[in-house]
């Protein structure tokens, strides 16, 4: 996984509410069998005037222009802004990779699904929660957002803001951190809780 | 200290704490076809095994068809879904993962198969690669969804790391009235909180409407927990509980049935537990629901109107709503039982156990559907509730009636497979979302009941039963 200390970034807004992981990658798309590939169907029903599916040459198709990742002014934004409930919706941990693949590196919003929130740290994408006033403040920014994760803060259009973090997230995404190396460090933990374990709940 | 049911299930549980986050033991681990290759992809890369076999058992249930299947694996006409099954075929086999395989009686949806087998019982820890794995709560369990990466890591090490979760306890008390389900009342509570008011929470049904309601009903009431934006719906244990798990297949026997049942007992939460958050409910206010718009919170009574954005206050619910009606094509106002119904799915794991089964064929016996009705499924939740419902019947009735009665899936709800909507189709389906495009691109659902799925079959618009 990718390390994630500072990003400075343009940011693309997204202004609506309750985005779902549906919107984030349609169904269609799920039934790859990799882990990446999905960036040029992030928001496909949004992006393309077109139906999309599996195989098509994304290059090919007719964008929506009205859509925001298809404006000039918001190529290459590596921070994506949001709305409330960010992210609900089915668990595909394909939405978070689809963001990823496109470039996005962070996404600030008032408010996340669970499911999703965990799934982005998982994949080296930082999300932020910041509250709907300062949401506000962030869909005017014009310029570049910067966004430090050491100090736990984003600056934009001369102001600081702070953001909350926990603390073992913020370890393992500055360090770029396996989880499943990390937890197999505890093996013998794990071994010795089962044998207590089953001998407790014994019809397991 | 007294512990609410989820403090008792979530410390049963821990191996290791840390400061905000616990790394907790994962008992049965369910698995699906599509958030499962990657993980099992991962595993081969790292060159690394399951952690404890019996923990998991697969099932493919979301691109599998539910016309006929007597050409196997090998006739699924999509190509990308019949890989995705091959694929969970092979990983089960190279990986030695118990698995039911598409044409096995006890194939179904995942959510359907685990309590049905009794893989899922009272005071396991469960986790699959689906959000509505918060159904298995249903049984008195600590369940939830994951992603893949979190598929992978309980594959390899046995465990989860989890924050834990606040408490939000939501009584109903009350008596339904007939042809109000435990559908409604999910759907009443999604609509009074909204998608995100149990974000961060795991919540506990309580109240005497939720003793009230069999099994099965609670299943459909924990399934949606996930729609409230809570990872985790659960209901403490009581004697419907055992009733239910008692025989099932990979339930306990004889004595070490008696040891977990002296266990399972202690699966409620105690008298002076603190919840973070207490919701209360009357069961009186609880009509049959209909959803107007594009999330399960944009709902109404099967009487109500769509609603106004101009009389919405806030501008980005007014703005959400406007986007609603807009993709939804309906207009501001409008009594949803004069809006007209092309498909009609009962199915899904929501809605597609036997009573759910029941419920509907009730409503359809003697009658027939609408001439607007272009298709109609019924779809049971698995191969021995097909076979059940056969036994009882149900499957005349249903054809009778105009239904198609078929093969055991995940069916419409998803759009992964076969049955889908067409651009413009609008459903009455028994499914638990309705975002834009769920059932096929362009199409538009309404969730509802499975009585109210039949009324509107009739009628050929949304109907309460008549």
């Amino acid at each position: 996984m990718e390390k994630f200390t500072t990003l400075t970034s343009i940011a693309a807004p997204l202004d609506r509410a309750n985005v779902d992981t549906d919107a984030i990658i349609p169904k269609q798309f799920l039934k790859s069998i990799k882990r990446s590939g999905f960036g040029p169907n992030l928001f496909d029903e949004w992006r393309y005037e077109d139906h999309g599916e599996v195989g098509m040459d994304n290059s090919k198709r007719p964008l929506n222009k009205e859509f925001v990742l298809n404006k000039d002014e918001y190529q290459g934004a590596q921070i994506l802004l949001a709305r409330e409930n960010f992210g609900c919706g089915s668990s595909r941990e394909h939405a978070p990779w689809a963001l990823e693949d496109y470039g996005f590196k962070a996404i600030i919003a008032p408010s996340f699904a669970d499911i999703f929130y965990n799934n982005c740290f998982k994949n080296g994408i930082l999300p932020i929660v910041q509250d709907n006033k300062i949401m506000d403040e962030l869909f005017t920014v014009k310029g570049d957002i910067t966004i430090d994760l050491n100090t736990q803060s984003i600056r934009a259009n001369d102001k600081e803001y702070h953001f909350e973090v926990d603390e073992e997230r913020k370890r393992r995404l500055m360090n770029g951190l396996d989880d499943i190396g990390l937890t197999l460090q505890y093996a013998d933990d794990i071994k010795a809780f089962e044998v207590q374990y089953f001998k407790n709940y014994s019809w397991l | 200290m007294p512990q609410t049911l989820y403090d008792k299930l979530m410390s049963a549980h821990v191996v290791r704490e840390e400061a905000t986050t616990a790394l907790i033991y994962i008992d049965r681990q369910l698995i699906h076809e599509v958030t499962s290759p990657q993980a099992f992809e991962g595993l081969e890369i790292a060159n690394r095994k399951p952690w404890r076999l019996n923990a998991s058992i697969a099932v493919p249930d979301h691109n599998v068809p539910t016309t006929d299947r007597s050409s196997g694996v090998s006739g699924i006409e999509d190509p990308i879904s019949k890989l995705q099954i091959e694929t969970l075929d092979k990983n089960c086999e190279t990986f030695g993962i118990n698995e039911i395989q598409m044409n096995d009686i006890r194939q179904g949806i995942v959510h359907v198969v685990g309590p049905e087998q009794g893989a899922t019982l009272p005071g396991m820890s469960i986790v699959c690669g689906d959000s509505h794995t918060s159904t298995h709560g249903a049984l008195g369990a600590l369940a939830f969804g994951i992603g893949t990466s979190e598929v992978e890591h309980v594959l390899a090490t046995g465990c989860l790391w989890q924050a834990k979760s606040k408490n939000l306890k939501i009584e109903v008390n009350g008596t339904l009235d007939q042809y109000v389900s435990a559908k409604d009342v999910a759907l009443y509570i999604i609509g009074q909180i909204g998608t995100a008011g149990g974000t961060g929470f795991a919540i506990e049904f309580a109240g005497s409407t939720i003793q009230d309601l069999s099994i099965e009903g609670r299943m459909t009431l924990c399934n949606m927990a996930i729609e409230a934006g809570a990872r985790v719906g659960m209901v403490a244990v009581d004697d419907k509980t055992l009733e239910y798990v008692k025989g099932r297949p990979m339930a306990p026997t004889g004595e070490q049935w008696d040891k977990a049942v002296e266990y399972w007992n202690t699966l409620h939460s105690d008298k002076d537990a603190h919840f973070d958050q207490v919701i209360s409910l009357n069961a009186k206010d609880i009509k049959p629901q209909v959803t107007w718009g594009t999330s399960p919170e944009m709902v109404i009574a099967v009487d109500g109107t769509t609603p106004d954005p101009d009389q919405e206050v806030d501008s980005v619910k007014a703005e959400s709503i406007r986007n609603a009606l807009d993709y939804i094509h309906l207009e501001a106002n409008t009594p949803i039982n004069t809006v007209a119904i092309d498909k009609v799915f009962i199915g899904s794991c929501t809605n597609s156990r036997i009573e759910d089964l029941r419920a509907a064929a009730s409503v359809l016996k003697g009658k027939k559907i609408a001439q607007n009705i272009k298709l109609a499924l019924a779809v049971p939740g698995s191969g021995l509730i097909k076979a059940q419902a056969e036994q009882e019947g149900l499957d005349k009735i249903f054809t009778s009636a105009g239904f198609e009665w078929r093969e055991a899936g995940c069916s419409m709800c998803l759009a992964m497979n076969a049955d889908k909507l067409e651009s413009g189709e609008r459903c009455a389906s028994t499914s638990n979302r309705n975002f834009e495009g769920r059932q096929g691109q362009g199409s538009f659902t309404h969730l509802v009941s499975p009585a109210i799925a039949a009324a509107s079959a009739i009628a050929g618009h949304f109907s309460e039963v008549k």
